[in-house]
């Protein structure tokens, strides 16, 4: 099987450059055809597992308040689960920065030796760019997850957090396959694609040195980790091989057992509309003396990688209660339009251009926030009831804020980076114009009232007609209404 | 029972400017009701795009002028679904903890959006002396969401007997509009502009109305740049929803 030296390529680009992502995304018709029915087909499955609203409200609440009250007593849950998790025989690493979770992690495969890392689907090992990091220093990390394994073959990024070769046809697939896969025919059949695959990974299972998982969510009461999944990977690659590592960002804590049920219940039906998925792993250490299977030794890396930051601010706290389903993504009229790939981060969509400033700062995604129309199907949809376009709002705020100014709070790394004193001058004038009736009046026909809305008329004009101003405004005909009137 | 309420009127910046028309026919639709309707000519723009930009301090500049120009304790009955929901629900937010945080909340408690205000306080009946015809309805995402108006825009149309409400593919996706969003993300916008004009053009409805004139003028610009492409040559129009009733209750030709 070839390997591809080529991985980091989206690094070189600057995460700025969202708009000329956006551009080509939005270009390409296949592309977008594919993104649609992908994601109506998602949004049906959802829908059809929620269809009791009073239940679905009911349920959400409670996922909501789950969150909030972990999240409320994150360090010490956080501290808990550490002695927990000693006492079960896991080792805890604690990371703060990507640079870190990597050293530790490669740290635990050196003491190993290990050569091949397996790995069950990890969104965060993609946030620290793990396999990169490895590859580095001469391990390879294999992804096991059909979506991961695919987008590897194909040395690309995840384009979704669920499904993350969406945005491949069967066909691109088949093409892959026969070149990447030794010794197979190209098919376009997808139970045999399937069947390759899977034969693809078990050889890998085998003889990997270790292996490594994300996680859905670590339970402070009991030390516990909880992984769910469809393929059986997840399990595999945190059993088979004599060393587990798992790797999670702070904010994955639940208080105790009971409060997962309920979190389950939201995140599969959210996230592929199934009721339940075919593995939910429940990992509480490594093998005991009776116990015929598992790795001999677990360890757990706690990445906070900015998270802190945004824990900090209890308004922008609420980004931490996401459960990782990605529904806001399916949901989202912009995701859909421009795919995955089109944010350059690791996590899109919505919950990516909220979580996604505190993970690589404002400066870097200053675009983000900004790319929504704020029209609430994320939030609508979300299971824990993050309010994505509040906050999303508070982030624009944040860009075009400096210290010093009333609405500056203290919380983002590079705040202010949309700031431009030729914008902000823009809108005080508009403001002025529209607190002053006559000035408002006076400026009708120059369109200062809404030249800041429409800046430039060639954006507008690739697909629309200018609109005309009216040769007499409300106000005046009003005016002359009630004048005849009278 | 309304013959002597009054109310406010408040219309929009992008009424005032694009859609005055819209402005003139909500006027004598409730006046017919027996409605007394003031319309405060210091009136401007309800500091939606400031808000949406980042830019508070300049919204609540904004906000605050507006608040002045609607003395007393009357109603403001909003044309657009948009501009009340920033009236209604932002306001408050954006004064939170501030001295004019009562006034403030006493004011976004009086804004009704317009076909809220015929529907579910008028319960307006009408006479539509019209012609049949097809037409879908638009509600921009915030009134859908903030306002619900989604039902009260279709009830108004349903009591026009001879019109065909049409529902569309995707009816409640964003038409890509978003204030400064189609100006900030212009390629994003356009294909979603150009995704919604193709749906409402495939459910077979000669126009669509919308109480939001924000999203007409995105929709509307793309439905006439449209129309001189070979598959659009019949042509598709978009207009408020106060325009059509006050068009088709007094038979005017349409
Ligand atoms: S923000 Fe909400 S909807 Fe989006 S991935 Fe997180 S939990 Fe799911």
């Amino acid at each position: 099987m070839a390997t591809h030296p080529r991985r980091a390529a989206m690094k070189t680009e600057t995460l700025h450059d969202f708009t000329s992502r956006s551009r080509a995304a939005t270009a390409d018709g296949e592309q977008r055809k594919k993104f649609r029915s992908a994601m109506d087909f998602l949004i049906g499955k959802r829908a059809a597992q929620f269809p009791d609203t009073a239940q679905w409200t009911a349920l959400r609440e409670s996922g909501q308040q789950i969150r909030q009250r972990a999240l409320a007593r994150l360090p010490d849950l956080l501290a808990q689960f550490e002695k927990k998790a000693q006492q079960n025989g896991m080792t805890v690493h604690w990371a703060e920065t990507p640079q870190e979770a990597n050293q530790i992690i490669h740290g635990i495969l050196q003491q190993q030796q290990a050569r091949t890392l397996i790995k069950g689907k990890s969104m965060v090992s993609e946030e620290i760019e793990l396999n990169h990091y490895l590859q580095t220093h001469s391990i390879k990390a294999l992804e096991s997850d059909m979506g991961e394994f695919i987008v590897q073959l194909a040395d690309e990024k995840p384009s979704h957090i669920i499904m993350p070769a969406i945005h491949k046809s069967k066909q691109e697939i088949a093409t892959l396959f026969a070149a990447e896969i030794d010794d197979t025919a190209y098919t376009e059949d997808v139970d045999e694609l399937i069947q390759i695959g899977r034969q693809a990974l078990r050889r890998q299972f085998l003889n990997a040195d270790a292996g490594l998982s994300g996680v859905n969510f670590a339970i402070a009461e009991t030390g516990t980790l909880c992984l769910v999944e469809n393929e059986g990977n997840g399990r595999l690659s945190t059993s088979v091989p004599r060393v587990h590592i798992a790797i999670t960002g702070i904010e994955k804590m639940l208080e105790n057992l009971a409060d997962l049920p309920p979190l389950l219940t939201l995140l599969t039906r959210s996230a592929t509309g199934q009721p339940i998925t075919t593995y939910v792993n429940l990992i509480s250490g490594p093998r005991r003396t009776d116990e015929q299977d598992g790795p001999e030794e677990v360890h757990i890396v706690l990445l906070d990688n900015g998270r802190s930051q945004a824990y900090a601010d209890v308004q922008l706290r609420q980004t931490l209660q996401c459960i990782r389903c990605g529904a806001c993504m399916n949901h989202c009229p912009v995701y859909t339009r421009i795919g995955g790939h089109a944010y350059g981060t690791t996590y899109p969509g919505p919950i990516g251009s909220i979580i996604s400033p505190h993970l690589l700062g404002l400066e870097e995604t200053r675009d983000l926030p900004s790319a929504s129309t704020l029209c609430g199907a994320c939030g609508d949809v979300c299971p824990v009831k993050i309010p994505i376009p509040e906050l999303l709002l508070r982030l624009r705020v944040e860009n075009v804020t400096r210290a010093g100014t009333k609405d500056h709070q203290e919380v983002m790394r590079g705040q202010g980076a949309k700031y431009r004193l030729s914008e902000k001058l823009a809108w005080q004038a508009w403001s002025l114009v529209n607190v002053k009736p006559a000035l408002y009046l006076a400026s009708r026909r120059s369109v200062t009232g809404l030249r800041h809305l429409i800046p430039s008329a060639k954006s507008w004009t690739q697909v629309r007609v200018m609109p005309k101003i009216a040769p007499q405004s409300l106000h005046e005909l009003i005016k002359a209404h009630q004048e005849k009137k009278s | 029972m309304h013959s002597n309420s009054s109310i406010y009127l408040f219309g929009t910046c992008v009424v005032d400017l694009f859609f005055p028309q819209a402005g003139i026919s909500a006027l004598k639709i409730l006046e017919r009701e027996g409605i007394q309707v003031s319309y405060p000519q210091a009136q401007s723009c309800c500091g939606q795009p400031a808000y949406t930009s980042g830019y508070l301090d300049d919204a609540r500049r904004v906000a605050l002028a507006q608040i002045a120009a609607f003395p007393g304790e009357a109603p403001i009955v909003v044309l657009s679904g948009s501009c009340a929901g920033m009236m209604k629900h932002h306001y408050p937010t954006l004064f939170s903890g501030m001295p004019e945080e009562t006034s403030v909340l006493q004011f976004s408690a009086r804004i009704i959006e317009f076909t809220a205000y015929l529907v579910e306080v008028l319960n307006i009946q009408l006479q539509d002396l019209g012609p049949a015809e097809s037409v879908a309805l638009h509600t921009s995402c915030t009134a859908r969401r903030e306002m619900g108006t989604l039902h009260t825009g279709r009830e108004l149309l349903r009591r026009l007997k001879h019109i065909d409400l049409k529902i569309h593919d995707h009816e409640s996706e964003c038409c890509g509009f978003g204030g400064t969003f189609s100006v900030r993300h212009p390629d994003i916008s356009a294909a979603m502009v150009q995704d919604k004009t193709a749906a409402l053009r495939q459910c077979g409805a000669s126009k669509v109305v919308s109480a939001d004139c924000g999203c007409l003028l995105n929709i509307t610009g793309a439905l006439q740049k449209q129309q001189g492409e070979p598959d659009h040559k019949v042509p598709f129009a978009g207009l408020h929803i106060a325009e059509l009733i006050w068009q088709r209750t007094r038979g005017e030709p349409l």
